[in-house]
């Protein structure tokens, strides 16, 4: 990866999703920016000029190659600094046929811009200082999210909620480092700067902070990922159909052959605005069929990962004993605390009423449904979205970065240290070996701290474009 | 011709221009050491003491290396101390108080026994420069002595001006002329000088102090010394006493300020904050009502003492005045009054790695002429300005030390980085991986490396070589034997440990804090036992920092690498960094000025953000 910024030189890239549609935008940035728009555009008021036109708005007018105009487009024009990547930017809206796009592309690579590498936009916005670190990251996060959740964390993470917060922390245990410091400067002489009591306090609010923080993970993840949603259950009760109701599309097989689904299925969807991932499995039974062996302990795994878990069960066929047997597994799983299980009652269409003996099923609040004929199939996703809405989802801070994460708990367990030799009364000088690798690690989250790996990491993520 | 072509000039014959002259001639080059004044060589113009927390380190490594002050101090030290066992192995520093007298002989004798090295007593008033390259110097005598390089170790000397009370006086140093036309000639070739303070407390008859009110402050039972080489251990030892100042004493020097030139404003240059003088401390931390004095003997055989703490620049009637308030001192007879001292200094951002000046080529600045203070900071410099107009002259690579290698890399890389803003002087918390810096281990650090520069003897190579090799033995021993509970559990309880139920291996006992290595070393099997019964406190000493403190030094080794990578990112002196847009202009500035060498450096230049940084690290393509 190689940005040359020494000659500030003008990058050129589709900011749209490739492909015909209805517009496309395309972006340029650098010192020839508005050189090159001048020679390609003409605007449609007389009064426009590339100098002295304002920033920030949108210009109607043709794009010329040579004498042949190629298409109407609009173009926006935005001055240094006061621009995403701090460069003068334009962008031009043209009408979307790849034809035009490809055109208008080539012909502002003839007029001096070079096309930019994935993440180059960002990459300067970063250089000019007009964003630190983890808000490049929650720009990264901004264009993956696809659902109002994964929105609304990126946009907390730009506007810069979750560095202040680090900074904050790491500013504390900077003043309090700087005493011990001091104190070992002058260890000959009668001092002591760094009041003990006010440092267990601090370090207690770093500890506490880091917590939510890191706890908060879990959650931030699976905002990213989609909310896993596992659906379980005995073979053949209509597990896959009843993804495929939900998902209101054939993406499983169904079949009438017990153990169809050997494999693990996923697939997300967005109801209400969250975005829920299905995981489809095999049906929990004993079997001599390995590979139906592998698929089931594959179940129980996706089990240990989901957040929801649907377990259906074929009303029709589950009488007496079996009855008893299904009730007792599903109380079960449901002493797990982290889990919300909804136990489902399928093939309503096969009975006429629902029987006396599954009263103890409606105490579970049980959903009854009919796969087959997509029937209370609105109940369950009521239901789901009942229960995300338990999840402690409009915390203000919310880490959703695998990088972050991980600095935080070395962060964590730095302080767990110093906190401990404190107590144990050993010498500051090695209790100042943690607490700088507790700053190192801090740092390194936004950017305070520059490492090689840390620079690696952010900007290849970016599609071309931004 | 009175004089032959010299390799190297030295410029002053302080403790960095001793060290100068003496590691360039032990290299090979013909040296010229000339000096005001021939019988003060390396005096200790301030207190008799060397080392101390995180000087210390910098004595051994400049013993280490091959440089004089450890042997010196050594020879002529009148009590030694090992500060801070009470802490981490990173902070245990070696302090020494000396004989003033016989260190500077001591001193001079030394450089009388190094071949290559010439003497000169006279001034140097200016420098010979030829295209941007230094071919001499002019002297206060009229003559031109040439040389292929020149290293000024002007100390306090340049323009200096001495303050007492009111009145004020060129000098520089008590007794001593001042020296002109040097910073007048360099500022003509462009560089920029400042002014800087320093100051020194009064020196009083020891016959007129009641010691019996004072609190005694003894020597170490067993006396170590600096130099990795053995030296005869002090047979006796001399004390120093502690006194404390009080609300009296403080209301007193207190009637004096309006006098003091540094609240009038006499005064322009910057003082020490670390080591202020009696009257900044009163005024700065005005709720502390009394101040702890460190009452130190000049020598052996001396009534002289010198008062640590005392520093002060107010009129001599009102120190003595306040000097008899203070208890044990009630009847002092002083020797002479304390004093402050303005002189001359180059921001060091003027100088490359080696010391020598971006400007004039050939041309090396160590010691307080850079802006830092203290004797172990000067010698450190000297030694490495030495080393290095030998290396240019030469035309061999420079010896440049890294910031996780030695103290002297710290301290130069700050000076040259950062600038000074105050005297500076070295702190452990200046070093990032303090427990790689430690007083035990200089030699492994440095010694070799300085060996295969031509510095360090063979001798003291084999001594290193001998030691490491005890220390490797010792550690495998104690790796690979295994005590028994039932013979080891009588030990462990008497020492407040808890007891073990399987056998464990030395080494993993020798973690715990309750446990010394001489206390494990009964537990080897008699035939080990006699192979380690020879070992020195030295070897000792070092294995036990090693196994015990293992986990801590291998945290600080691992950041150093993961930071090293920054360092190893080389960035070309004469790039154009008003070209890189993307800079903010400080940084822009900044980066033009001081040059770095590499990508670590630039970001330890203040005012140098982590983005722009980043910026650096991107545009190098990492």
């Amino acid at each position: 990866m190689h940005f040359d910024f020494q000659n500030n030189d003008t990058i050129c890239a589709l900011s749209t999703a490739p492909g015909m549609a209805a517009i496309a935008v395309l972006r340029i940035s650098g010192e020839k920016t508005f050189e090159i728009v001048n020679k390609v555009f003409r605007a449609k008021s007389k009064h426009f000029s590339i100098d002295n036109a304002q920033s920030h708005k949108a210009w109607f007018g043709s794009i010329f190659d040579g004498e042949e105009m190629l298409d109407e487009v609009l173009v926006t024009i935005f001055r240094k600094p006061h621009s995403y990547t701090g460069e003068d930017i334009a962008e031009i809206s043209c009408h979307g046929s790849v034809y035009i796009q490809q055109q208008l592309f080539g012909l502002i690579m003839k007029n001096g811009a070079r096309p930019a590498t994935a993440g180059e936009f960002t990459m300067r916005g970063f250089a000019h200082q007009r964003f630190d670190l983890a808000q490049a990251e929650a720009v990264a996060d901004l264009i993956a999210s696809n659902s109002k959740t994964t929105h609304e964390l990126a946009i907390k993470q730009m506007r810069g909620g979750f560095s202040d917060k680090i900074s904050m922390l790491r500013q504390g245990l900077v003043d309090f480092a700087s005493l011990i410091e001091l104190e070992l400067d002058f260890a000959e002489e009668d001092v002591e700067f760094a009041d003990r009591n006010e440092f267990y306090r601090l370090l207690h609010e770093i500890q506490t902070e880091i917590k939510v923080l890191t706890d908060s993970f879990q959650t931030g993840n699976v905002i990213k990922t989609g909310i896993p949603v596992a659906i379980i259950g005995k073979p053949n009760v209509g597990k896959s159909t009843l993804l495929n109701a939900i998902l209101n599309e054939e993406k499983a097989i169904v079949s009438e052959i017990p153990g169809t689904t050997r494999d693990v299925i996923e697939d997300t969807i967005i109801i209400e605005g969250y975005n829920f991932r299905f995981i489809d499995t095999a049906g929990l039974r004993d079997s001599e069929d390995i590979i139906e062996n592998m698929g089931i302990e594959r179940t129980y795994e996706k089990i240990k990962q989901a957040s929801i878990i649907l377990y259906v069960c074929d009303l029709a066929s589950c009488k007496g004993e079996s009855a008893e047997e299904m009730l007792e597994e599903f109380r079960s799983f449901i002493q797990d605390e982290n889990k919300h299980f909804i136990l489902i009652g399928n093939k309503i269409d096969m009975m006429d009423e629902i029987p006396g003996h599954f009263s103890e099923m409606v105490e579970l609040e049980t959903i009854f449904v009919s796969a087959k004929r997509k029937e209370n199939i609105q109940l369950i996703a009521d239901s789901l979205v009942k229960s995300v809405k338990k999840l402690n989802l409009n915390a203000d801070t919310i880490v959703s970065n695998a990088r972050h994460y991980h600095a935080l708990s070395k962060a964590s367990e730095a302080l767990h240290a110093v906190e401990k030799n404190f107590r144990e009364g050993l010498p500051t000088d090695l209790i100042a070996i943690d607490i700088r690798s507790a700053l190192h690690y801090l740092g390194s989250i936004t950017g305070q701290i520059v490492t090689e790996e840390l620079l690696q990491n952010i900007f290849g993520k970016f599609c071309i474009g931004k | 011709m009175l004089f032959e072509n010299y390799d190297v000039i030295v410029v002053g014959a302080g403790h960095a221009g001793s060290e100068a002259a003496a590691a360039a001639a032990n290299l090979g080059s013909k040296v010229l050491l000339i000096t005001m004044n021939l019988q003060t060589i390396a005096q200790m113009s301030c207190n008799p003491a060397m080392g101390g927390i995180a000087k210390g380190q910098i004595v051994r490594e400049i013993d280490a290396m091959g440089g004089y002050s450890g042997i010196v101090t050594d020879k002529t030290m009148i009590q030694f101390r090992m500060l801070n066992k009470s802490k981490g192995p990173a902070m245990w520093s070696p302090r020494a108080q000396s004989d003033r007298v016989m260190f500077s002989n001591e001193w001079r004798r030394k450089l009388e026994m190094t071949t290559n090295v010439d003497f000169w007593q006279d001034t140097v008033v200016g420098l010979l420069v030829k295209d941007k390259r230094v071919i001499g110097v002019k002297t206060g005598m009229g003559l031109e002595i040439n040389s292929k390089s020149v290293v000024l170790t002007n100390g306090t000397f340049l323009n200096g001006i001495i303050h007492i009370g009111e009145k004020s006086f060129g000098g520089g140093r008590m007794g001593d002329k001042a020296s002109t036309g040097i910073t007048e000639q360099l500022v003509e070739l462009g560089f920029r000088s400042d002014r800087m303070k320093t100051g020194t407390p009064v020196r009083i008859d020891g016959r007129s102090i009641n010691f019996e009110k004072l609190i005694e402050q003894k020597g170490d039972d067993e006396p170590g010394g600096f130099s990795y080489f053995e030296q005869p251990k002090l047979k006796q030892q001399r004390s120093c006493w502690i006194a404390y100042t009080s609300l009296k004493v403080h209301e007193t020097l207190r009637t004096g300020f309006h006098l003091s030139p540094m609240f009038s404003g006499r005064i322009e240059g910057i003082g020490p904050r670390y080591c202020p003088s009696i009257e900044d401390k009163i005024d700065r931390f005005a709720g502390k009502d009394s101040h702890q004095l460190f009452v130190e003997p000049e020598g052996w055989d001396t009534i002289e003492y010198y008062l640590n703490g005392f520093s002060s620049s107010l009129p001599d009637y009102v120190q003595v005045k306040a000097l008899r308030q203070i208890e044990g001192f009630e009847n002092a007879k002083i020797f002479r009054p304390g004093y402050a001292i303005e002189y001359d200094f180059f921001p060091p951002e003027q100088l490359f790695h080696t010391l020598e000046t971006k400007l004039i080529n050939n041309l090396y600045f160590a010691g307080q002429i850079n802006g830092t203070t203290g004797y172990e900071e000067a010698a450190a410099q000297g030694l490495m300005a030495g080393i290095n107009a030998h290396l240019k002259v030469r035309e061999q690579d420079p010896l440049i030390l890294g910031r996780a290698e030695a103290y002297i890399g710290v301290l130069i890389d700050d000076l040259i980085t950062k600038g000074v803003d105050e005297p500076y002087r070295m702190f452990t918390s200046r070093a990032e991986y303090r427990i790689l810096l430690r007083q035990d281990n200089a030699d492994a650090r440095l010694t070799e490396k300085s060996f295969k520069l031509g510095l360090a003897s063979k001798e003291r190579m084999d001594l290193f070589v001998t030691k490491q090799e005890k220390i490797m033995i010792l550690i495998e021993m104690l790796r690979s034997v295994s005590v028994d509970p039932n013979a080891v559990n009588g030990y462990l309880e008497s020492s407040g440990t808890s007891l073990i139920t399987a056998k464990q291996k030395l080494a993993n006992l020798l973690l715990r804090p309750q446990l010394s290595l001489t206390g494990l070393l009964e537990f080897l099997p008699s035939e080990l036992k006699s192979i380690t019964s020879g070992y020195d406190k030295a070897v000792l000493e070092s294995t036990e920092i090693i196994l015990k403190y293992e986990g801590y030094i291998e945290k600080e080794k691992e950041m150093a690498d993961k930071l090293a990578r920054l360092e190893d990112v080389k960035l070309k002196l004469e790039f154009d960094y008003h070209s890189l847009q993307s800079l903010s202009y400080e940084a822009r500035e900044k980066l033009s000025e001081i040059k770095p060498s590499t990508l670590g450096q630039a970001s330890r230049i203040s005012g140098i953000s982590p983005s722009d940084i980043s910026v650096l690290a991107i545009f190098l393509g990492r």
